[in-house]
């Protein structure tokens, strides 16, 4: 109860933040993309499976806003937002049919490789795709109204907060559901999932589709955001950022890919502040400690006391009481 | 194409494979011998080839001999894979052993990821390059075409002498028979007293010569930038991904494979010359997702 | 009556080893059947090809009637053919009632992406199937934590969330320390006759066989060596030298 409460208190505080000083909308969207894709991520990383090369579906979708801009001028902004995340899907019906077959590294690793293919083509088809200079999208109306930038950027970013917590509340419900529960069982043991009468194979392509879908709208925010899409968006390093913000939340909470990206997004900030040039480095260093110190991410450890506090007090109610023997 | 440019293309391909398996004989040892997939492993590639090109441009002017400017190469490599190798194997890989396998995988992005901002730092956002030891070993003529003794000639014979020289202390010495046994199972090695800390060191740091050695021999042909560490972690994964994960004569074949079709690609059907690699990664885990060359499981992740 | 189980001329063999050497065998319901044998005689085969896990070279396997030769593990498992193992095959992660839960949710047509999982199946016959094994006050402890005895439980009352007509379980008593053995056949098979599952389970305690079943079959190399009453295979003289080693 106390998440989603929380949740909208900070999202009220950031609206107000970026109304105020309206040079914080972009940063703020961007990051929230990042929290938003991360969140897309944690879907499969909920199965145990660390997937390498999302940022193909973030480059699909912001690709799609883009093609469809230029071939459609006038197309509105929430449109484009939806043909974007349509093409993410569709792509993860395809691609999600032979790639949930794999498991660990091998799943990793074969969404890598189909993003690389993706991201070499998108830089070398120059003609198509404007290469790594990448397209420019015109600004376009949003619900129907056609607004200059500062209205644009802030009608972006209430958009992008309610998207934030409407994704977050459908893949926290997600988690919890039949299905969800069974995604997560495929972590500790497909086997026996199978001897149930499950199709894991199933499972996972659902999860997969829903994981492209949240991982679209991050790309189509982002396409719009920045005005430009470039081949970077769908890059293996954009990716493994993705993984990293999804470490640092852990994934047993939706809200943990979002207190990641902040995390994430400090980090950043503080080095751009302080040592320019070394965000990366830093990047790289809180990411190994995190990993030493925090093996389940900040979220999961908390996560894991609230658990275990929850139990011992089911366990106080709870009017039988049995010896439990060792 | 026209058929007379295939010889071209066919240099090209192996001149670019050997650099392409000088890489990936050191991520595909680490793995199979540590469990462990190096992400910063392209970027000792970026440092041994810095560290190269700065060498050289720091000698040639003090120097005639095309042979010493060549062995300068070696010198760089050699040393980046000591210093890099040994910090890195100290305060991080040792220390990674026990955790899950993509945890490890996210450690050493984290590692790379500082070493790239490092790079940056030492070396700058400028091109180097080390034409000089390509100018100095003069051309071979062959037909009609004439090719650079460099690509020709040295740059293969060096990637197999080094894939000899692993392979003979794999085979015929016995801290690389260590290394062999702790790969097939490090519990039982460990117990028969094979010092696994001691193979796990050599291991990386020969690793990561290997891979620098790959930068330096780059470094007479390319320009190193700001992005060539990224662009060849991806690479090295793609050829041991697709030859199978600890399979060196495996990575052989597939840096073979790998660099020919897109050496080809570059004059049949340039757009796709980056893709090729991936595209070639893609088929290959679909029809054997573990690989070309991988034999039994003895290892699964 | 038809049988539960019925296998024709069954036959599978691994490299020189025959595992299964044409057996013919029926299962009837309401038996309750322990096989024994000495380790690798084929009785885990024998289930493994039941269960869809193995294909047979030869032969055929009907389940309540149906041809369920080298089906899909899961598929067979949906006509009501349950399983447990001999090492505790549990959901680590979960808690003890989301195990059942996640079994029960079996039953449902499909899985819902919306519906929490507790709303989507009835957690009063989910709170009985728990009773009934005795573990309802660890309902809310997680699986991991769960002493050998109490994981072995659990791995039956998932089985029989499934509502199954059979339950095949793979050594129920191993790993169990002997003064706990029979306390918890005990209330595994009280648990069986109240849901009416028949059962088949393989055993090397002699005293759970003649205690508990109502029929045993002895293996010896791949064949049924033995078909009877527990009196009858345990005191006979083939049996108790070769596979009892008495």
């Amino acid at each position: 109860m106390k998440v989603p409460v929380l949740s909208l208190l900070a999202a009220v505080a950031t609206l107000v933040l970026g109304y105020s000083y309206s040079w914080t909308i972009t940063p703020i969207v961007i990051g929230l993309t990042y929290a938003i894709a991360a969140l897309g991520v944690s879907v499969m990383a909920r199965a145990g499976q660390i997937s390498f090369g999302h940022a193909m579906y973030s480059c699909i979708s912001a690709y799609t806003v883009a093609f469809l801009a230029r071939a459609m001028p006038g197309t509105d902004a929430l449109t484009l937002i939806l043909a974007g995340v349509l093409a993410s899907f569709l792509a993860a019906v395809v691609i999600g049919l032979f790639v949930v077959r794999y498991r660990g590294i091998f799943f990793g690793m074969l969404n890598l490789a189909l993003s690389m293919v993706l991201f070499a083509l998108l830089g070398k088809l120059y003609t198509l795709t404007g290469g790594s200079d990448g397209l420019r999208i015109v600004r376009p109306a949003m619900a129907g109204f056609a607004m200059e930038r500062e209205s644009f950027e802030r009608a972006l970013l209430v958009l992008t907060l309610v998207l934030s917590l409407a994704l977050a509340w459908w893949v926290q419900r997600y988690f919890r559901s039949g299905s969800g529960q069974a995604l997560s069982a495929i972590k500790t043991n497909e086997t026996r999932l199978e001897y149930l009468g499950f199709s894991a194979y199933l499972i996972m392509w659902k999860g997969y589709l829903l994981s492209a879908v949240v991982v679209g709208f991050s790309g189509a925010i982002l396409a719009l955001m920045q005005g430009l899409v470039t081949p970077e968006i769908g890059s293996w390093l954009r990716s493994g950022e993705f993984v990293f913000i999804t470490i640092l939340g852990g994934a047993g909470h939706a809200a943990g890919a979002f207190l990641g990206a902040v995390g994430f997004e400090t980090v950043k900030l503080v080095s751009a502040a302080y040592f320019p040039g070394l965000w990366q480095f830093l990047l790289g260093l809180t990411l190994i400690l995190v990993i030493f110190m925090f093996p389940t991410g900040f979220v999961g450890q908390i996560m894991k006391r609230v658990a275990a506090q929850s139990r011992a007090q089911a366990r106080e109610k709870s009017p039988v009481r049995i010896p439990v023997r060792n | 194409m026209t058929l007379d440019l295939l010889p071209l293309a066919l240099v090209d391909g192996v001149a670019y494979a050997s650099l392409l398996f000088l890489v990936s004989m050191g991520l595909t040892l680490v793995f199979g011998v540590m469990g462990i997939l190096n992400v910063a492993h392209g970027a000792f590639y970026a440092f041994g080839g810095y560290a190269a090109a700065s060498f050289v441009m720091f000698l040639a002017p003090k120097t005639d001999s095309p042979l010493l400017l060549f062995a300068a190469l070696f010198v760089a490599a050699v040393a980046i894979g000591l210093a890099l190798g040994s910090i890195m194997e100290f305060l991080l890989i040792r220390r990674a052993q026990n955790y899950d396998p993509i945890l490890k995988l996210l450690l050493t992005f984290g590692a790379f990821l500082m070493l790239e901002d490092i790079q940056r730092l030492l070396w700058g956002a400028q091109p180097y390059s080390a034409s000089e030891v390509v100018n100095r070993l003069g051309n071979i003529e062959i037909g009609d075409i004439t090719y650079t003794t460099y690509q020709l000639v040295v740059v293969p014979v060096t990637a197999l002498l080094a894939y000899v020289c692993l392979e003979f202390f794999l085979r015929h010495t016995k801290l690389g028979k260590q290394t062999v046994a702790t790969t097939h199972n490090r519990e039982v090695a460990t117990s028969l007293g094979i010092n696994a800390k001691k193979i796990g060191y050599v291991t990386f740091v020969i690793a990561t010569m290997l891979g620098a050695l790959g930068g330096a021999m780059a470094a007479p042909t390319t320009s190193l930038v700001p992005g060539a560490g990224t662009d060849m972690t991806v690479l090295s994964f793609a050829v041991v991904a697709t030859a199978g994960l600890g399979q060196i004569t495996g990575a052989l074949i597939a840096s073979l494979l790998i660099g020919i079709i897109r050496a080809i690609a570059v004059y049949a059907a340039p757009e796709l010359e980056v893709a090729v690699p991936y595209i070639i990664m893609v088929l290959v885990l679909i029809i054997r997702p573990h690989g070309l060359f991988t034999v039994a499981q003895a290892r699964t992740i | 009556m038809k049988p539960l189980i019925k296998t024709t001329d069954l036959y599978l063999a691994f490299g020189g080893v025959v595992a299964a050497d044409n057996i013919n065998f029926e299962l009837r319901e309401g038996e309750r059947l322990a096989v024994i044998g000495q380790n690798g005689a084929g009785k885990t085969t024998f289930i493994n090809i039941c269960t869809g896990y193995l294909a047979p070279s030869k032969g055929k396997v009907y389940f309540d009637g149906r041809d369920v030769t080298a089906m899909a593990p899961r598929k067979i498992v949906r006509l009501g053919m349950g399983r447990s193992f001999q090492l505790p095959q549990l959901f680590t992660e979960h808690t003890v009632r989301q195990c059942v839960q996640i079994a029960a949710a079996r039953r449902n047509k499909e899985l819902s992406w919306f519906r929490s999982l507790e709303s989507t199946i009835d957690g009063r016959e989910v709170d009985a199937t728990l009773d009934l094994v005795g573990l309802l006050p660890d309902a809310d402890e997680l699986s991991i934590g769960l002493p050998e005895g109490k994981r072995k439980l659990l791995d039956v009352a998932m089985a029989l969330a499934l509502q199954p007509k059979l339950l095949i379980m793979d050594e129920p008593t191993s790993g169990v320390a002997s003064e706990d053995k029979f306390g918890l056949m005990e209330t595994v098979m009280h648990a069986l006759d109240e849901r009416q599952v028949t059962s088949w389970f393989v055993e090397h305690d002699v005293d759970i066989v003649s205690r508990y079943a109502t029929r045993v079959a002895a293996w010896i190399a791949g064949k049924v060596a033995a078909d009877g009453t527990p009196d009858e295979v345990l005191n006979n003289a083939q049996i108790k030298s070769e596979v009892l080693g008495a």
